[in-house]
């Protein structure tokens, strides 16, 4: 396999699969911007590199209170919806330690009282908290923005956990019996939102969440194209970074907190 | 995929295994209805995947977490897909279990698999 990376073919591919094919998400931040690539996908040859960084752009005024849509596809996406309630385990702890890539959260605005309900997973910050307290290097930041686990060099230790402001990593406590191809898993590492990893490695463009929200409040893509969906809707929108006095540049930005 | 084991030679490296040690069952019929059964070699020649299946997984594994690259002849996913066996019944049998492929040379050589803890261990359908 060849170790060079030719960026502007990489780039060319990508904003083909990008604008070429599939159906246009319901998304009216970008008309006419396509989003999907479902005819074109194929497994990843090259390795990626930082001509891409995929983020999203959260449009929290779209989010109704009790909406869920967003966190059970991801559930099922990576098999979260599988893992079951170790026997002699109480509900409560269940419900505290049961793996979530996505919490739907509450934010209160304590001068105004307002209150915005927001989806919270993995903000895929630049300058990652849990990269750097990882005695170990299994939490890293790949090229192309997405910061994940390998979970082959992860000890479990769960420094990490600690260290992540947006409370979105989980640990996994018991063995799993059922485990998807594309999302392994087992006892004793941590996880979180990969940006669903394994659609983009495959040709896709496209995460799970943002494809199940139909009223459109997920805007995914690539944030160093001009071009892209999300970078359009940040140009014109005025979002915010949660926790942006942390520094951290995250992926994941929000309109309307 | 390319090709992959024959059941001729998974039984020689079998019967290499184990001569002279008398065992009775010797991962006989591992490979069964499984797709690799009907190929006459595996990614690489069987003399290197014998001695070197390891180093292309582990390789390939960082390849694919760190860098993305998923178009390759070495993932574990392909490796469950090609070898992994149907019952009677056409369902598959995890080739983790005592008698499968993976297990077949490791449960004799007592070289502990830990893949499976978080891999799966057939086809499920939902990519690689
Ligand atoms: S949000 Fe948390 S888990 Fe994600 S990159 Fe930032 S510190 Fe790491
Ligand atoms: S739990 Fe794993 S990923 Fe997190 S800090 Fe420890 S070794 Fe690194």
């Amino acid at each position: 396999m060849s170790q060079q990376t030719d960026h502007l073919a990489d780039k060319a591919r990508r904003q083909f699969l990008t604008k070429a094919t599939g159906v246009a998400a319901a998304t009216v931040v970008a008309p006419g911007v396509f989003l999907h690539s479902v005819g074109n996908a194929a497994p990843r040859e090259e390795p990626v590199n930082d001509s891409v960084r995929w983020g999203m752009l959260i449009d929290t005024s779209k989010c109704a209170d009790g909406c869920n849509d967003c966190v059970a596809a991801c559930d099922k996406e990576n098999g979260l919806d599988q893992l079951i309630k170790p026997e002699g385990a109480s509900e409560e702890q269940w419900d505290m330690q049961r793996p979530r890539w996505i919490r739907s959260v509450k934010l209160k605005n304590n001068l105004t009282g307002r209150v915005t309900t927001l989806p919270m997973m993995c903000q895929h910050c630049e300058h990652p908290p849990c990269v750097d307290v990882c005695p170990t290097g299994a939490s890293f930041r790949r090229a192309d923005g997405i910061v994940m686990v390998d979970r082959h060099t992860c000890i479990g230790c769960r420094y990490c956990m600690m260290a992540c402001p947006y409370n979105a990593r989980s640990f996994i406590h018991e063995n799993v019996q059922l485990k998807p191809t594309a999302t392994p898993r087992g006892k004793g590492c941590v996880e979180s939102c990969n940006l669903c990893v394994h659609r983009l490695d495959n040709g896709l463009n496209t995460t799970a969440c943002q494809e199940a929200c139909d009223k459109g409040a997920i805007v995914f893509g690539d944030l160093r194209d001009p071009e892209s969906a999300v970078s359009q809707a940040l140009a014109k929108y005025p979002a915010v970074q949660i926790r942006a006095d942390l520094k951290l540049n995250t992926g994941v930005r929000y309109t309307d907190v | 995929m390319k090709g992959k084991f024959g059941l001729g030679l998974v039984m020689a490296l079998c019967l290499t295994l184990f001569a002279g040690f008398g065992a009775p069952h010797a991962g006989e019929g591992i490979e069964g209805s499984s797709k690799a059964a009907k190929l006459d070699a595996c990614v690489e020649p069987t003399d290197y995947m014998r001695r070197n299946h390891f180093e292309l997984i582990k390789h390939q594994r960082d390849i694919t977490v760190h860098e993305g690259v998923r178009a390759t002849d070495y993932s574990l996913a392909g490796c469950v897909d090609c070898h992994v066996r149907k019952d009677a019944q056409g369902q598959h049998v995890p080739v983790n279990a005592p008698g499968e492929f993976c297990s077949g040379c490791h449960q004799y050589t007592g070289a502990t698999l830990d893949c499976f803890t978080c891999h799966a261990t057939k086809p499920t359908g939902n990519g690689q």
